[in-house]
């Protein structure tokens, strides 16, 4: 990104300037990486307490059929995303993502049923192109980036209890849930979801209510800012793939190790099997597998591994195998973690392989995901 | 006598033997450090090259031999527990020794003002 280009800023970018955060260029946007406290208490404070996340650089998409039925929003939705979005209940979300005519992954979403329409989160990096592609593909349906809504994500395990103070209603909801709620007379969405491995809440709310929701749940003793630093160490621990590192247009989900987000109704022999660009490549994997698969890579050391090192079957470097799409130093498993992608003969939780870091090759071990043991309230 | 370079490390000099670690500044710009990897007794270092790495839960860095000269001791406990940077950078938290080839290169490091000067 050169100079130039003007960094676009969330509704709550006056708040973390004066919670003294420190700020850096992020799909666009200028986004908090940490506040005072730092990565690592934060990471920590999230998973012992409450963090809250300005996850407003997102794209929040209302699909609504053009009939005014979610059936036919979802039918349509289902020709991107190789997910059963018809058979999603009221007021639940699911985890899916577009594919392209290679099978390969172009972003990942959330997805909701919300009544008479569809509600989707994007990833920033993708939003605009996710929503060009929507736009293309759903004819009968309007397709709508909400540009007056910012997006705040609670995560810990006290969320439940910071978010309770203003709306009891909150205990009732489970995980993936979605509903209406009014915070400070605000129309809010709330889902009980997030990224971050804990059990934890994503607010939809409107722009200029951001602020003052963001504060008063910051008013809270057990709950902190929390920024991208974190939640990249926060959602690593927890197994998640962040697009653009560990899935993108070179990966299948099923090379992914995301097929559990493919339904029985999408697969071979379901009612609606295939019908989604790269149905082809996806459905002859979920039968035959893959060549390839994304696995979780523990350092048997205690030095970091990151992103692109290269990893080995030996540790002369002779047999290169694959390479580490994310890795750090999780606060939470006090040590280096790390996901990467290995032939398939190599993705047995316990193989020893080795990654190349400045010169040396050092042993890790492929593990099973996620790191840490999520809270997520089922 | 203390000096410092423009890369953010501090020297402590007394007879010829550098004692090198980095600076209060650097150890706040970086945050909470995880992982420090340090040269090994006896290797010959030169000027600007690789020293150190350090690293936080974000990113790794790299730390550069301010001279030439051979390494003579190094803190382990900085190794063992990364954090003792943080808490204190200019004192337990030194990286390395450095028996330098020729003391009087330090002469034309900064001084603690001009280095003051330069992170303003």
């Amino acid at each position: 990104m050169d100079d130039q280009t003007v960094l676009k800023k969330t509704p709550l970018h006056a708040l973390h300037l004066s919670l003294g955060a420190k700020m850096v260029p992020f799909a666009g946007y200028e986004m908090p990486v940490q506040y005072p406290a730092g990565v690592l208490k934060e990471h920590l404070y999230t998973r012992t307490d409450a963090g809250l996340f300005d996850v407003s650089h997102m794209g929040q998409v209302v699909v609504k059929a053009r009939s005014g039925t979610y059936a036919d929003a979802a039918r349509a939705l289902e020709s991107l995303v190789p997910v059963d979005i018809l058979g999603l209940k009221e007021g639940r979300q699911r985890y899916g993502f577009f594919t392209d005519e290679n099978g390969c992954i172009l972003d990942d979403l959330m997805i909701t049923n919300r009544g008479d329409h569809l509600f989707v989160v994007v990833n920033a990096a993708c939003k605009d192109a996710d929503v060009a592609h929507m736009k293309a593909h759903l004819s009968d349906c309007d397709v709508t980036l909400l540009e007056d809504r910012a997006l705040l994500a609670l995560q810990g395990p006290r969320a439940e209890a910071v978010l309770a103070e203003f709306w009891p209603d909150v205990v009732d909801m489970k995980f993936m849930d979605v509903c209406d709620a009014s915070l400070h007379d605000a129309a809010c969405i709330v889902s009980r979801s997030g990224y971050s491995g804990e059990d934890g809440f994503e607010i939809s709310v409107p722009a200029e209510n951001a602020e003052q929701i963001a504060r008063a749940l910051l008013e809270d003793l057990h709950c902190m800012p929390i920024g991208l630093g974190a939640r990249d160490s926060l959602r690593l621990e927890a197994g998640l793939c962040l697009y653009g590192n560990d899935i993108d247009t070179t990966t299948s989900p099923i090379e992914a190790s995301l097929e559990w987000a493919i339904q029985k109704a999408r697969r071979p022999g379901g009612e609606r099997a295939g019908g989604f660009p790269g149905a082809r490549r996806i459905l002859d994997e979920l039968t035959n597998g893959t060549s390839r698969r994304r696995v979780g890579l523990k350092p048997e050391g205690k030095a970091p591994v990151r992103a692109h090192a290269k990893l080995f079957a030996d540790s002369e470097g002779k047999t290169e195998l694959g390479e580490v799409t994310s890795g750090t130093f999780g606060p939470s498993v006090e040590g280096p973690v790390a996901m990467g992608y290995v032939p398939a003969q190599y993705a047995e939780p316990g193989t020893q392989i080795f990654a190349e870091v400045r010169g040396k090759y050092l042993p890790m071990t492929v593990a099973k995901l996620p790191f840490i043991t999520t809270t997520y309230k089922r | 006598m203390l000096k410092f370079t423009a890369e953010h490390e501090w020297l402590k000099l007394e007879d010829g033997v550098a004692t090198v670690g980095i600076t209060s500044h650097a150890a706040e710009q970086l945050g909470d450090l995880v992982f420090v990897e340090l040269p090994e007794v006896g290797a010959e270092l030169t000027k600007d090259g690789n020293a150190a790495t350090v690293e936080s839960v974000k990113a790794a860095s790299d730390v550069y031999c301010p001279l030439d000269g051979e390494v003579a001791e190094i803190n382990q406990a900085i190794v063992d527990d990364p954090s003792i940077v943080n808490s204190d950078p200019q004192g337990a938290g030194w990286f390395f020794k450095l028996k330098l080839k020729n003391a009087s290169d330090a002469n034309a490091l900064l001084d603690e003002a001009a280095y003051k000067d330069l992170i303003a």
